[in-house]
């Protein structure tokens, strides 16, 4: 009997072992945005389908006065956040710690990067050339975007990230710090404060996570 | 006797040393106003130069040049209180772009910073005072 049990317990923390290391490998990470389900028909049968948030089409001139549209990320990964380029804030230590991870995945065609400018007055395509020249981005990996006001916000309330235009803040406008991390179909997979350098680590963790799947 | 002689020498020796070893390189004064000063760093001056002061790129520069901050220690307040437009040579680089002033900063805080400025990104040792920011001060626009 005595014997039985420790065969049972063994053979129980060997599984546990198991299940813990396959479960470590296939994690991922989650789904991020209302949701909703979408009920449809196929052979006969009643199928429900869950119809997730995802980064609708859009149209903006790059430092190149190139039209980039949601088309330039299908089938990569992205990370897109909101900035300007007077911005005397956050925005600093935000582009610092996202230029860490372009220099990690330079030259790697699964990744890509995404910078709109909020500052729509000011921060015409020239002088975003000049600034992401400055900040040592030099392929067309990373995209600094512009656009109309109403385009520019509007977009970054489908990534989740709060921006406006305001005279009491610093620079003129006030916005979230937030690095929003994009998977192949657009839908949002992370949101980390591009200011916090644990989450920015966590970012790094989570975009390997991200490209496995 | 002679044991106990060479004990009491050994371990003066050992005090002796210790002593030195955690003297600072700079007084207690400058230790504290660069104290204060790294707080005041944190929120006006690091998300663009950097926590270690090595700048970002092109686009702002560092502030460890030494050279430049011991030539120019006296135009340093008017800098971080009015800012500065144009081209300036730093580590043999040309940066170009306006630095927004701080002017909502006192003579004491300004002295706080450049005191932690110059003793932990530069090679000086000593206490940039208020006196010597009111003095700069007077000098610049």
């Amino acid at each position: 009997m005595k014997l039985k049990l420790t065969t049972y317990l063994s053979a129980f923390a060997f599984s546990s072992i198991f299940v813990a290391c396959t479960e470590t490998n296939e994690k991922k990470l989650p789904i991020i945005g209302e949701r909703a389900t979408e009920e449809r028909i196929v052979d006969g049968r009643t199928v429900v389908d869950t119809i997730y948030h995802q980064i609708p089409a859009f149209a903006f001139l790059n430092q190149d006065s190139v039209e980039i549209t949601e088309k330039y990320f299908d089938n990569k990964v992205y990370v897109a956040n909101f900035f300007f380029t007077h911005c005397p804030s956050i925005c600093p230590t935000m582009q610092r710690n996202l230029l860490k991870v372009y220099e990690k995945y330079k030259d790697d065609e699964r990744i890509a990067f995404l910078s709109h400018s909020i500052d729509f007055k000011y921060d015409s395509p020239s002088v975003l050339k000049s600034y992401a020249e400055k900040l040592g981005v030099t392929n067309e990996q990373w995209q600094f975007v512009t656009g109309e006001k109403k385009e520019i916000y509007g977009i970054a309330d489908k990534y989740l990230v709060y921006t406006k235009e305001d005279q009491d803040a610093p620079g003129g406008y006030d916005h979230q710090s937030y690095l929003v991390l994009i998977d192949q179909q657009k839908r949002i997979r992370g949101a980390y404060d591009g200011t916090n350098d644990e989450q920015v680590a966590q970012l790094f963790n989570d975009l390997e996570t991200l490209l496995k799947e | 006797m002679r044991n106990t002689l060479f004990s009491l020498a050994g371990i003066s020796v050992l005090i002796g040393m210790l002593i030195f070893s955690c003297q600072p390189k700079v007084g207690i004064e400058t230790a504290q106003y660069a104290v204060n000063g790294q707080k005041l760093y944190v929120t006006h001056c690091q998300s663009c130069h950097g926590p270690k002061g090595e700048g970002l790129g092109m686009l702002y520069p560092p502030l460890t040049d030494t050279t430049y901050l011991k030539e120019n220690r006296k135009i340093l307040p008017g800098i971080v209180k009015n800012g500065m437009n144009g081209p300036i040579k730093i580590n043999e680089k040309n940066y170009e772009g306006n630095m927004p002033g701080n002017p909502e900063l006192t003579n004491v805080d300004i002295a706080y910073i450049l005191t932690y400025i110059t003793t932990t990104f530069g090679n000086s040792t000593e206490t940039y005072t208020q006196e010597e920011v009111k003095n700069n001060l007077v000098n610049c626009r």
